[in-house]
């Protein structure tokens, strides 16, 4: 099993290369002197672009863990490092024309965001709880930054302030949580902790303790309830353009950190941590979907639905008792690759509803607007419709696939209750729909973002709509990547 | 023995300076004594015959962190008074979670679930490599990529600090010399002709 480091380097080809191109990003940023920064941007897309093309290169054929098993390479990480990869091409790109109707760009940005990407693939990566909590950091700390970024809004200062407080508390009790399993077993690495845990007779209790902040520190950055408080706070404070950062690809990593510890690594300990997740899940999509029909922000509103959303997908990851874990959590898997798609289209829609002197951000906003934009009024038709889990829309086929595994692995309840929650949250949903359709608008402003931003959101409605139609081939590549 | 006696000396010193961070008064005594528990467990960590991390503590924290703390406090005029505000409100709370926390902690630690086995690194101590060449061997090579990505850490602490902090060129109020050499005659001296009979100058004559 022992390499030599360099032979070992050819596997994190894709991290190294994103670390190097970051660096290059920044140093162009330094040294360009125009005013919109269109190399940076330019940049930072290729970077990503290039990334993508080397993580699918180096797709292997089964798992392969190096550096001493702090680094895992497997189909599932290189479907997950894709879907990173590829929402953060779509988040810049709104991000760009955003910050540069509004004169806020700054080349840090997409620095910052290109080091953000690279906390995800090492979390995505992870095989020992070090790099786990090393990735979730990187992560999080260029996060904290991209939120404060706009000093002269308040309100974007006190999210970065709500969220990185609350980050840090988190991110140090999964890190107690961690020292404490730890101090048990006396080993880092995943594999090797599930190992001493079913070879451990004896009581269990202390690892159960250990478990606990770990699975706190995995919900709170999921999102779900009750350790959810920051996020609607954050998600409305932040520039939308950030928001719409926050709500996609940060999701795919938490998903993936919570496969990595509680599966790769707490395997053994199931009995206990799934009733945990069972409760965070039915509170998560109680407290989201009705708390989110009083909302009057739409920011806030999404940010609620995220939270049901965190639900259903906690639910997704509930692991079966007898049968082989792998068929259980593809369905959370497409569950967190469709919420991402559908997620970055309707923080997009703000993006291009809005204008430089007024944010689109109340539900008001937008009263009529079918009247003015047909086309951007269906897209967003079909984004609701989606997130509702109308069929035959994406979000249906995520939503029926989590239901068929809970109701396959014996919990008939949880199934009842998520679908009563759906039905629940679809009101708000719906609501949208009917304020663009069938009331009257009280004052619409032109749509005046530009080509490349209608196209992009143009693109995204297509394919909500497209693989809601032929869902079969990415429920294909989730069950595939994790039976090998 | 003697080692015993020393850790508790340490340990006990360690648990009262910590206690004195957060109830005094004084913000700038609070920081001394914060230095005062970073040197106690410095000494339980020499104890461990951890002498390089040991110095380290000293070094990096009391030497560069506290100081610059130190530095801030004194620097910026902290209201103690609004920071003190709620403190009794919210004591009983604070207190219930505590009590609970530790009754729960103490009896998950005290059952001897977690053991004190630190059998591997004395062993290696003993061997005759020092911590310190331990430490470095162990982080280049089974830690080497952990260290990496800690690296990539504190390179977005740096870039997300001089960006969150950093003012744009055109905000500071910095005479710029090129511009001050480039300047012509017209742009700082005005001729005016004044006529000596009337007393009114040029340009109210220009205006009428």
């Amino acid at each position: 099993m022992m390499m030599p480091i360099t032979a070992e380097m050819m596997f994190v080809v894709p991290e190294l290369a994103l670390l190097v191109l970051a660096c290059l990003v920044l140093l162009c940023d330094v040294f360009s002197t125009s005013e919109n920064k269109p190399l940076t941007y330019w940049l930072a897309q290729v970077s990503l672009v290039v990334v993508i093309v080397l993580v699918i290169c180096f797709n292997p054929e089964e798992r392969i863990s190096v550096f001493h098993n702090h680094f895992i390479l497997d189909p599932l990480s290189t479907v997950l490092k894709v879907t990173v990869c590829a929402a953060s091409l779509v988040v810049f790109l709104f991000s760009y024309h955003y910050f540069k109707a509004r004169g806020q760009l700054q080349g840090e940005y997409f620095v910052i965001g290109l080091f953000a990407v690279l906390g995800m693939l090492v979390m995505i990566s992870a095989y020992s709880m070090l790099s786990v909590y090393l990735g979730l950091e990187l992560m999080s700390l260029s996060l904290y930054a991209l939120v404060a970024m706009n000093r002269e809004s308040g309100t974007a200062s006190e999210a970065a302030m709500k969220y990185f407080v609350l980050g840090a508390l988190a991110s140090g009790l999964l890190l107690y949580g961690i020292s404490i399993l730890y101090g048990i077993s006396g080993t880092l690495v995943l594999p090797e902790l599930a190992g001493y845990i079913s070879s451990h007779t004896g009581s269990r209790i202390a690892l159960t303790f250990g478990l606990v902040f770990v699975v706190v520190g995995i919900a709170f950055k999921l999102g779900a309830v009750p350790f959810h408080t920051w996020l609607p706070d954050v998600y409305e404070g932040s520039p939308t353009a950030v928001t719409l950062f926050l709500a996609s690809a940060p999701k795919v990593a938490a998903f993936a950190m919570a496969v990595r510890l509680l599966v790769d690594g707490l395997q053994p300990l199931h009995v206990d941590w799934q009733g945990m997740l069972i409760i965070l899940s039915v509170l998560s999509m109680a407290a989201g979907n009705i708390i989110a029909i009083s909302q009057t922000n739409i920011k806030r509103m999404l940010a609620y639905s995220a939270i049901a959303h965190a639900g259903f997908l906690i639910l997704g990851i509930l692991p079966g008792l007898d049968a082989g874990a792998g068929a259980t959590y593809a369905a959370a898997l497409f569950y967190v690759i469709s919420y991402v798609i559908m997620s970055l289209g309707a923080f997009g829609f703000i993006i291009l509803s809005g204008s430089a002197d007024h944010e689109a951000d109340q539900l008001t906003d937008f009263k009529g607007f079918a009247e003015f934009n047909p086309w951007f009024a269906f897209i967003m038709l079909v984004f609701m419709f989606s997130l509702a889990g109308v069929p035959p829309f994406l979000g249906f086929w995520a939503k029926w696939f989590v239901i068929k595994e809970v109701i396959a692995i014996g919990h008939i309840w949880l199934a009842i209750l998520a679908v009563i929650f759906s039905v629940v949250g679809a009101y708000y949903y719906l609501r949208i729909v009917k304020l663009m359709y069938f009331d009257q608008p009280d004052t619409m402003p032109a749509i005046v973002a530009g080509r490349q931003v209608r196209l992009m959101i143009s693109f995204n409605g297509l394919a909500v709509l497209v693989l809601g139609f032929v869902p079969g081939e990415l429920i294909r590549i989730c069950t595939t990547v994790l039976m090998g | 023995m003697l080692e015993q006696s020393i850790f508790y000396i340490f340990a006990a010193l360690l648990v009262v300076s910590a206690g004195l961070v957060i109830s005094v008064r004084n913000p700038v005594h609070s920081a001394l004594f914060l230095i005062l528990s970073f040197f106690c467990s410095a000494a339980i960590w020499l104890i461990l015959q951890a002498e390089f991390l040991a110095i380290a503590l000293i070094l990096v924290y009391v030497g560069a962190v506290m100081v610059l703390f130190l530095f801030v406090v004194m620097m910026l005029d902290i209201n103690v008074s609004t920071l003190r505000e709620g403190f009794s409100r919210f004591l009983p709370v604070g207190l219930l979670v505590a009590l609970l926390m530790l009754v729960a902690m103490g009896l998950i630690v005290g059952t001897a679930h977690i053991l004190p086995d630190t059998g591997s690194v004395a062993g290696q101590v003993e061997s005759g490599i020092g911590n310190t060449r331990l430490l470095g061997r162990v982080l280049f090579t089974e830690y080497i990529y952990p260290f990496e990505v800690a690296g990539a850490i504190l390179l977005v602490a740096i870039i997300a600090a001089i960006s969150l902090t950093m003012r744009k060129p055109r905000a500071r109020r910095t005479p710029k010399p090129g511009n001050q050499v480039n300047v012509k005659r017209e742009a700082r001296v005005r001729l005016v002709n004044m006529d000596s009979a009337t007393g009114n100058t040029g340009e109210q004559q220009q205006d009428d």
